[in-house]
């Protein structure tokens, strides 16, 4: 009997494996030529079929998308905007969630149902009165100018998600330290903030991916192209230069790569920070 | 179990102060709740609200964007232009197609994986990490990764397919509209479904082990014990994940615009390129405006039939 079991448990884990190793090829293919294109010298691109394995890679793609295709520039436009935006975001949101967590003031639910409403308006309804807005406070074509638009768009999301995690820190803490003095400021700051601190890592993470990949607002707003983020200076490169893949592939490594390296640096933090609010709606 | 037993000494004596004053258990009043909250709100406010409404009111308008020219109210004409025109109709219809495409499979190959790797066994961590990446990378790089993978005469979904012998000669994915349609959702699918995985793992991890035991012990076999234990418990992620799933999916923008531009001759468009279409390359912002609030009309009464429809189970069921 137990022997039987244990048969039936092996033969299950290995076909677990053969069907999750079938779903790593399907995943993984599309990203190794990506990776495997962008080494490629120029004459070796005609190749049809195109091999995935080859003799004499090359970095040559790499240093020409980085140098003389301005991907440098991008790269460090992008990486600006989306620091700037989750510091602001982080900012404003964790001071919305603990007004909406600890305070009781008249309108205070009014003001949050239209928070968590404004959540299901698709981006794209406020792309054209948001470019007009622009266009009067003379953001338009302008990484700084960027940032209000971002921040604003994470804001509910957000101030939602940490609010739950406020809510859930007991309030004998607060009011032990308000018996020793402390006003609301110095509560938000040294008490709430820090015991947030793995829901504030999952929200920086999220934001900051949010505004590294996004496209379609800077597309309509950013003309110069030394000010181009990285998602639109992939995208209109590939435009204008037709079918440059290897180019095209080289800066799409260099745009992936941190993202995947800070998703595996954090993966324990942001699983368990999903699970949280997974839960919790 | 042990949770609650541990967690019950708190439970009761909070309750001990709540009746004791239970208006401040619910918060302080006065100024500091609005000093909190209104650096951000106004942001919200001035870049969110302020421009839902302004939307709402170009719809009604025949919007003229040069400066000291008057926009007129032209009634409900942008609304009724839509219903006639023909290319909006095609767009819903080829974002349906997307819905219905690449939502049931994102959410059973996303069970499935999650069922897979829900308990413990090497290298567990490793396939998390690998299914989820395709769902952190930028829409822009994978929409150029698979046009290229769907080019028709040195594209590499070709390639396989002519050499395994499923076609005889090279199929112009990109080019006709029900097969690009096809190798858009295909990246939808192979995008989305580390993330429906993620989530359903999350909520996985809630399925009670002792129920799981006692369910076995009582001669159920895998199949029932998933769908009497397991299934229960999951039902209201899955509804989340499916109105989200199906929410985003209507929403679809970067990887048409980048693999087909909507096109050829507009076959391809669906609501959110139609819209960026109608907005920046004709100027027609009235248009474009009442087109986002009809598409905002529709993700809004999609989402509460299925909500519907799950609560009508749900009481179905019990």
């Amino acid at each position: 009997m137990i022997v039987q079991r244990r048969r039936t448990r092996s033969l299950g884990l290995a076909s677990r494996y053969l069907i999750l190793a079938l779903g790593a090829v399907v995943l993984v293919t599309p990203f190794a030529f990506m990776v495997s294109v962008s080494l490629k010298g120029r004459t070796m691109l005609l190749e049809v079929p195109p091999r995935l394995f080859f003799k004499n890679p090359t970095l040559d793609n790499y240093v020409t998308a980085w140098t003389s295709n301005q991907f440098g520039q991008y790269f460090v436009n992008s990486l600006g905007v989306a620091v700037a935006t989750t510091v602001l975001t982080l900012l404003l949101s964790s001071m919305m969630a603990y007004g909406f967590a600890r305070f009781r003031f008249r309108g205070r639910g009014a003001m949050f149902t239209v928070l968590i409403l404004g959540m299901s308006i698709p981006g794209m309804l406020l792309i054209v009165p948001q470019f007009l807005l622009a266009k009067d406070l003379q953001l338009l074509n302008s990484l700084p100018g960027l940032l209000p638009f971002y921040v604003g768009g994470s804001l509910a999301f957000n101030t939602f998600l940490l609010r739950a995690f406020f809510e859930r820190i007991p309030r004998e803490l607060d009011e032990a330290m308000e018996i020793d003095g402390a006003g609301p400021w110095r509560r938000y700051w040294n008490l709430a903030l820090p015991l947030a601190r793995p829901a504030l890592a999952t929200t920086a993470i999220f934001t900051f991916l949010g505004s590294w990949d996004e496209f379609a607002w800077a597309l309509t707003v950013i003309n110069d192209v030394e000010k181009r983020t990285l998602p639109i200076g992939i995208a209109l490169f590939t435009a204008e230069h037709g079918t440059q893949w290897g180019l095209v592939f080289a800066a799409s490594v260099i745009a992936v790569t941190p993202v995947i390296l800070v998703y595996i640096l954090f993966q324990r933090q942001i699983i368990s920070g999903l699970t949280n609010g997974a839960i919790k709606s | 179990m042990t949770a609650a037993v541990t967690a019950s000494p708190t439970i009761a004596r909070a309750d001990l102060v709540s009746t004791r004053s239970p208006g401040r258990r619910r918060g302080r009043a006065g100024l500091p709740g609005y000093v909190f909250v209104a650096p951000g709100f106004l942001a919200y406010g001035l870049v969110v609200l302020w421009p839902a409404l302004q939307a709402l009111v170009m719809s009604f308008q025949q919007y003229k964007l040069r400066k000291g020219l008057a926009s007129p109210f032209i009634g409900w004409a942008n609304y009724a232009r839509a219903i006639q025109d023909p290319v909006v109709l095609r767009s819903f219809a080829n974002s349906a197609f997307y819905v219905l495409v690449t939502v049931p499979p994102q959410l059973i190959i996303g069970l499935v994986l999650a069922i897979l790797l829900d308990k413990a066994m090497p290298a567990r961590t490793f396939f998390r990490v690998l299914f989820y990446l395709p769902v952190i990378t930028s829409w822009v790089v994978v929409s150029l990764l698979f046009k290229w993978l769907f080019a028709t005469d040195d594209g590499v979904f070709n390639w396989i397919l002519t050499s395994i012998g499923l076609v005889s000669h090279n199929v112009d994915w990109l080019g006709q509209r029900w097969t690009a349609m096809l190798a858009v959702s295909l990246l939808g699918i192979w995008k989305g479904v580390g993330w429906s995985m993620l989530i359903l793992l999350a909520s996985l991890a809630g399925v009670s082990e002792d129920l799981h035991e006692a369910a076995a012990i009582d001669g159920a076999g895998t199949w029932r014990r998933f769908l009497y234990v397991t299934l229960p418990h999951i039902r209201g992620t899955v509804v989340t994940i499916t109105i989200l799933l199906v929410m985003g999916g209507l929403n679809v923008f970067p990887s048409i615009l980048l693999m087909t531009g909507g096109g050829p001759a507009d076959a391809t468009q669906v609501p959110l390129t139609y819209i960026y279409k109608q907005a920046f390359t004709f100027l027609d912002f009235g248009y474009g405006a009442a087109l986002s609030y009809l598409l905002a009309f529709f993700v809004v009464v999609i989402s509460l039939l299925q909500y519907g429809a799950a609560k009508l189970v749900e009481r179905r069921s019990e």
